[in-house]
């Protein structure tokens, strides 16, 4: 039997949704002091009514919902997977008042984007847009990829219980720190660490190439979030093409793989443990899969030819292949060459590695190294049970920080997830056909959907049909909540519908 | 009679020859150079766009991009030619509309496979210009109107909370 929520639940969730929203309004503040440095008088406006839209929301909500209560599972995944569609709406506001997206839906479309860290973009005119806006699409990016709700964690929310039902419902079941304030603390000081340090790399390299100072560490700070963040928006229509640049094109791989560590390795990086980056199972994977996978993608080019020299090929067919493979979507290839100059043994290259993702607890998304790796320790283990004799005691250990034993809960986990982006990528690519687009197409854009990477095949473009345009925003949103959130939001909508007093 | 038939048929296999001479006089699209970038390969062709971002000069060279509304291309040139671009595109600024005439590769051996052209030569068609950015009033009144708005709310929550 289904129980109908009760209002306490709803005023609950409407609380701790409020002052989610109030957090990301009070993020609209940076793009706001950007706009005033630069002078840029229309986009200051475009964020002033931005930013007390959504304080009056916030404050609405917290007035009416006030409660003292802490949230349980089912509240905390609720809040999480709204937080994420109130952001979309919110974030895509002052998007759309620049006048630079068609419609409001592809502001949301590309708000959506960027706090998933996707990258697909609708955005028209890019090279135009003001830095005002072009800061705060990257730093939805930077918002998105650390998680809202961390935003909040860090800042605004007190109880621990309720904190870490959140921080679960946003796909991070790891905690880094014994606290979960802590571990959202920490993550943001590795962010902001990197923040900088990348900034001024890309900055100077910007400006050995010849790109004016202030342009250049600009161009650095945008390019850093979304790369750490495995985003994928850039600050110019070409993307990283924009720079010309072998120097700054090794540096985003370098920041790509950084934001596809997971964070509790980044932890232990900082404590000294160095030695953990080739004992852990995320690393090991990751490593595997991105030769492997760029083997597939080598092997396709080669074949008709794509590049004239073997140098070139690796260059491009590794920079594509690292980017999808960390879920960040960095181009410096056109679109359309993917399809018109890659063959479909390397764009399934692309797409494995699209859909196979970075590491658990960091800003990837996709199925993640860490349930790969567990899915092949324990077919592993069992084909040694069948080889060896019945009588032989077979055990699997992984190490993750620690040794691990392999245990069927786990690998039902990472089967079942594994199995929900499977559908989601399929289900996309079924959709993509119904518009009439081709098979490998549609696959390509919407394993790249729902993985959260960004590179894009040419579907994604302002005329393309809106149903697809939902389509996408709800694979990035699931994709990125790694589904229990959704689920949970569902089940709650069908309770208020069809369950009982 | 026969003498001019001669000169026109001369010209006009002259004309013929030139025109099979790897070269497109006419401004190609950026849609077309990319979805046709095998067909283009190597060849003269002359593009037409707005400069937009910055202007890289690199040594005795430079990158320009230009946009020509659909997507934009990277453009290598001599940068003494450079040197004639006023405005590059943003915000702030329309950018130089150039037609520029140079070889496409479409995966350049110089520059990492980059799908590029490298100008022999460039033409202004229009020159760029400032733009002055004009305050948007209805924008300024909304924001006024829902500051009141704002405020009332806060004043209402912390009435509650009181």
């Amino acid at each position: 039997m289904i129980l109908k929520p009760r209002l306490e639940d709803i005023k609950i969730i409407g609380y701790y949704l409020g002052k989610i929203i109030l957090g990301l309004g009070l993020t609209m503040l940076i793009p706001i002091i950007i706009g005033l440095a630069f002078g840029e008088i229309n986009p200051v406006l475009d964020f002033l009514i931005s930013i007390e839209i959504t304080l009056i929301f916030g404050l609405i909500l917290i007035k009416l919902c006030f409660t003292e209560k802490e949230l349980n599972w089912m509240q905390g995944m609720i809040v999480v997977s709204l937080s994420w569609l109130a952001a979309m709406l919110l974030g895509a506001i002052p998007l759309y008042l620049s006048g630079h997206w068609k419609s409001y839906l592809d502001a949301c479309f590309d708000a959506m984007s960027g706090f998933a860290t996707t990258g697909l973009a609708l955005v028209q005119d890019l090279d135009h847009l003001s830095y005002t806006h072009n800061l705060w699409r990257h730093l939805i990016m930077f918002i998105g990829g650390q998680g809202i709700v961390i935003v909040a964690l860090s800042f605004f929310v007190r109880g621990a219980s309720g904190a870490f039902r959140m921080y679960v419902g946003e796909a991070r079941d790891e905690k880094i720190l014994p606290n979960v304030i802590h571990t959202a603390r920490f993550i943001w000081l590795v962010s902001i660490v990197y923040l900088i340090l990348g900034t001024l790399s890309l900055g100077i390299v910007a400006i050995l190439n010849g790109m004016k100072p202030i342009s250049a560490f600009f161009h650095g700070a945008c390019v850093f979030m979304a790369a750490f963040d495995t985003g994928g928006f850039a600050p110019q229509s070409q993307n990283i093409l924009y720079y010309h640049s072998l120097p700054f094109e090794i540096i985003t791989i370098i920041i790509m793989i950084l934001g596809a560590i997971n964070f509790k390795l980044h932890y232990h990086i900082w404590m000294g443990n160095r030695r953990e980056i080739f004992k852990n199972i995320e690393t090991k994977t990751l490593f595997i899969t991105i030769l492997i996978t760029f083997c597939i993608t080598a092997f396709g080019l080669a074949q008709i030819g794509s590049y004239p020299k073997a140098i070139l090929l690796f260059r491009k067919g590794f920079y594509q292949l690292v980017s999808g493979h960390t879920g960040t979507g960095y181009m410096t290839i056109y679109a359309r060459q993917f399809i018109n100059e890659w063959n479909h043994l390397a764009l399934v290259g692309v797409i494995c590695a699209m859909a196979l993702g970075g590491a658990a607890c960091s800003t990837t998304g996709a199925i993640k190294m860490l349930r790969i790796g567990i899915i092949f320790k324990a077919l592993k283990e069992d084909i040694k049970r069948i080889i060896l004799p019945e009588r032989a005691v077979v055990v699997q250990k992984f190490h993750h920080i620690k040794e691990i034993f392999v245990e069927d809960k786990q690998v039902r986990s990472a089967l079942l997830i594994t199995l929900a982006y499977l559908v989601l990528y399929g289900l996309g690519a079924i959709i993509g056909m119904l518009f009439g687009y081709p098979f490998i197409n549609s696959l390509f854009e919407s394993t790249s959907a729902a993985a959260n990477v960004g590179l894009s095949c040419g579907i994604t473009e302002v005329n393309m049909p809106a149903a697809l345009k939902f389509t996408y925003i709800f694979q990035m949103w699931a994709g990125r909540l790694e589904f229990m959130s959704v689920f949970t939001l569902i089940g709650f909508f069908i309770a208020a519908i069809k369950g009982r007093r | 009679m026969m003498k001019n038939l001669g000169f026109w048929i001369v010209i006009l296999i002259f004309g013929f020859w030139i025109l099979n001479f790897n070269c497109y006089a006419q401004s190609i699209s950026s849609t077309e150079l990319i979805n046709n970038a095998k067909v283009y390969d190597g060849k003269v062709v002359a593009y037409e766009g707005e400069v937009i971002g910055d202007i890289m000069v690199r040594g005795e060279y430079a990158w320009i991009n230009v946009n020509d509304g659909q997507n934009a291309i990277g453009i290598w040139m001599d940068k003494n030619l450079a040197k004639d671009i006023s405005y590059a595109g943003s915000y702030k600024s329309k950018g130089d509309w150039l037609e520029i005439t140079g070889i496409f590769q479409r995966a350049c051996l110089q520059h990492g496979g980059d799908l590029d052209i490298h100008a022999q030569a460039i033409r202004k068609v229009r020159p760029g210009r400032q733009i002055i950015e004009r305050l948007n009033i209805s924008k300024r009144n909304l924001v006024f109107v829902l500051l009141g708005v704002l405020c009332l709310v806060w004043i209402l929550k912390q009435l509650k909370l009181r």
